[in-house]
């Protein structure tokens, strides 16, 4: 008996050798918090798959996309699974960049995926990227102060009350500013957060003909108003402040109210990180009357480069990041308002969930009430609310960002800011082609 | 005595040593020139096709060049004359004997081993923030509204920066340069009757004039190149006011993907760094003949 134990074992052993063989992937991810979450998560992952070990490189989000975009396109090789937004999913997949994800399991649910969402990944109806966690933008404010100017924040307000408001509630001395917003120069920082502003104001980047339209009164109330409440109501160094740097200013106290992505809702509640987690309050992105509010629509999702050659590992990986039973598993180790959001239905519908975030409803709101066909009150000719899905988009938004980040420093007047903005972007259209 | 044949000898032995040097140098730059007569976008591959010299046409009517150009200037210009006209001072003190002049020296030489995205982090976050930097510390303790360095004067935060960064350098050469001073000769001017001002206008200082040829020609080869303080402080921004030729070609490159037209850039860098270069060695260069 012992012997046929021992043999059985030994067997076992030799079996074990082959299927050992480890498989490395090489992960490329953004250092968001939620991320860095999904890191030190890691071991869940590996437990269930002992035979793939996986390696991370965290990026700051330019550096990202720079090494990224850098890799793909030169057919560098040397990720795996990348972390890329939406912008990037539809570009990238139409060149054939991109491997399209058919088998991510049984119980993956892709029917869950939040519509507005799984559109933003998919092309002709095949997702090419998971949903990692999904945004949009709203008002976040402080409840102390609004109560104690005797302001109260409308569930939709108006850039008219927002203006008034951050200007009654700035408190230089006590270090206590109106209004924090985006300025440091970039496609995907202050351009992603003007760009929703301007469609609120009737705004957008091109006409039918791909003409650039920042010689229109509508930008140019846009800028005015930005410059001028920055100005008055914002914190001194604005235009070096990006997603991050505001949310330090917000958790510091600083900020009276912030409008950025809506996943920093379960950071600015969060006891351990904000001083102000408990006088937090939540409103849509303010509008203009126009019929569309300053929202914007994001998902940080997954994606296996084609020609990858561990793709069955990859998209396993990626399975497991975006399902349910992630948000289960973070749900269990961190509590259910620090999982990834808006990318599922079902966590809507989960009342553990919707209990400890009183952000959920108006995360839910924002995402749908943001466009990327239609982000505009007039008609155009690209895709996506705060960029235009174009490969020659991040060149152009981050030259124009750069203008204006000039024009919130005062280094620039703001119809200067709107002038070089629209030379450098008809210069860059009429050479990539669009404008003959 | 070499003969004709030991000659050849050493040549065909040296062959391989010089090819592979000049390989080493041809390739890129061949390269270099190769793309920037293409139209290559990085972000729309499979489109590469020759233009010829469209994109030096259109890097050079860039509105961000001339700019550009200007900021590069400026700083490489000011920074060298910051760096040398406290150096000298910095340098005089250092040659004095005082208690502890090791430790001080070290201390001097120090921020020139600092890495440049370290002394940009540093400088921006932990001393030129207007929130919670040092500076804005002091201001308000005398009342005073604190300098939003990286808004109201950018470029000059960065030539703060970068002299800092250099001034060991310059501190360093000069220093060595005055301590090779012969002895005798200020013992003379002493005991001539001079003073210590005019010992050191019609000794000390002619003395330097080499030293500071070098100090100019060595920095100005590193200063046109400036690129971390930038990258880490400022991103070029706001609007141009810190972009510099550096800076512009990357942003080319790997903000816009235009592999061409940063090529472009770079040859056009290359092209500005020789005229700089010719025109320094010519106005200083007579120094290191005399």
């Amino acid at each position: 008996m012992k012997h046929v134990l021992g043999a059985v074992c030994g067997a076992s052993v030799l079996l074990a050798v082959p299927a050992m063989a480890e498989t490395t992937l090489t992960i490329a991810t953004v250092n968001n918090g939620d991320m860095i979450r999904m890191q030190g998560l890691t071991g869940e992952f590996t437990k269930k798959n002992p035979d793939t070990s996986v390696k991370w490189v965290t990026l700051e989000e330019n550096v990202l996309r720079q090494r990224v975009t850098t890799d793909i396109a030169t057919k560098g090789g040397q990720f795996d699974v990348l972390t890329i937004g939406t912008y990037e999913v539809p570009i990238w997949a139409k060149k054939g960049w991109l491997v399209p994800l058919a088998n991510l399991g049984a119980d993956y649910d892709v029917a869950d995926l939040l519509p507005k969402i799984k559109d933003a990944v998919s092309v002709d109806g095949k997702l090419y990227a998971a949903p990692f966690y999904g945004e949009s933008s709203m008002v976040m404010y402080r409840t102390d102060l609004f109560d104690k100017a005797g302001l109260k924040m409308p569930e939709s307000p108006t850039w008219d009350f927002v203006v008034d408001a951050a200007k009654k509630l700035t408190d230089k001395s006590a270090g206590v500013y109106g209004i924090c917003l985006r300025g440091k120069a970039g496609w995907g920082e202050n351009m992603a957060f003007l760009s929703a502003m301007a469609n609120s104001y009737g705004a957008r980047w091109f006409d039918e003909k791909w003409q650039p339209q920042f010689n229109t009164p509508e930008w140019k109330a846009t800028l005015t108003t930005y410059v001028d409440l920055m100005k008055q109501a914002g914190p001194p160094g604005a235009s070096s402040n990006g997603f991050n740097e505001n949310l330090a200013l917000f958790n510091a106290g600083k900020c009276a109210m912030w409008i950025d992505a809506t996943v920093a809702a379960s950071f600015v509640t969060n006891p351990k990180d904000s001083k102000v987690a408990d006088k937090v309050g939540f409103a849509l992105a303010p509008n203009t009357g126009l019929g569309k509010n300053a929202n914007w629509l994001w998902a940080w999702s997954l994606a296996i480069p084609a020609g990858s050659k561990k793709a069955e590992a990859a998209e396993k990986f990626i399975a497991w990041a975006t399902s349910k039973d992630y948000t289960k598993v973070v749900a269990a180790k961190e509590g259910w308002a620090n999982v990834p959001p808006g990318t599922r239905t079902s966590l809507y519908q989960n009342p553990d969930y919707l209990k400890v975030a009183p952000f959920a409803k108006l995360t839910l709101a924002s995402i749908d009430a943001a466009d990327p066909n239609k982000p505009t009150v007039k008609p155009v000719p690209y895709v996506g609310v705060q960029y235009a899905a174009i490969p020659e988009f991040q060149g152009i938004g981050t030259q124009v960002g750069q203008q204006f980040s000039a024009a919130l420093a005062g280094s620039m007047t703001v119809d200067a800011a709107l002038t070089a903005a629209q030379s450098s972007t008809e210069r860059e259209m009429k050479r990539a082609g669009y404008i003959k | 005595m070499a003969t004709r044949q030991t000659q050849l000898l050493a040549r065909t032995l040296l062959t391989p040593a010089v090819g592979l040097l000049f390989i080493w140098m041809i390739v890129p730059l061949a390269l270099t020139i190769y793309f920037s007569t293409l139209h290559y976008s990085l972000l729309d591959p499979g489109s590469e096709a020759f233009v010829g010299l469209e994109n030096f046409r259109y890097f050079l009517t860039d509105p961000a060049f001339l700019a550009s150009l200007q900021n590069t200037l400026v700083l490489v210009g000011s920074v060298l004359a910051l760096t040398v006209l406290l150096g000298v001072p910095l340098a005089l003190l250092l040659d004095q004997p005082v208690i502890g002049l090791n430790i001080v020296r070290l201390m001097v030489i120090a921020p020139f081993f600092v890495m440049p995205t370290v002394s940009a982090l540093v400088w921006k976050n932990l001393l030129m923030h207007p929130v919670s930097g040092l500076f804005a510390w002091i201001a308000s303790l005398f009342g005073l509204t604190p300098i939003d360095w990286f808004t109201d004067a950018p470029l000059l935060a960065v030539i703060l920066i970068v002299s800092w960064q250099w001034l060991p350098f310059a501190t360093l050469i000069l220093l060595t340069a005055m301590q090779s001073l012969d002895e005798e000769q200020k013992e003379a001017a002493e005991m001539d009757g001079a003073s210590a001002v005019s010992t050191f206008i019609y000794i000390t200082l002619p003395h330097l004039a080499r030293p500071v040829t070098v100090v100019i020609l060595i920095e100005t080869i590193f200063l046109l190149t400036v690129f971390a303080e930038i990258y880490v402080t400022t991103g070029g921004g706001p609007g141009l006011s810190t972009t510099n030729i550096a800076f512009l070609i990357y942003s080319q490159a790997l903000i816009q993907y235009d592999v061409g037209t940063a090529s472009a850039g770079g040859l056009v860098a290359v092209v500005i760094a020789n005229v700089v270069a010719f025109f320094l060695v010519r106005i200083v260069g007579r120094n290191l003949e005399a």
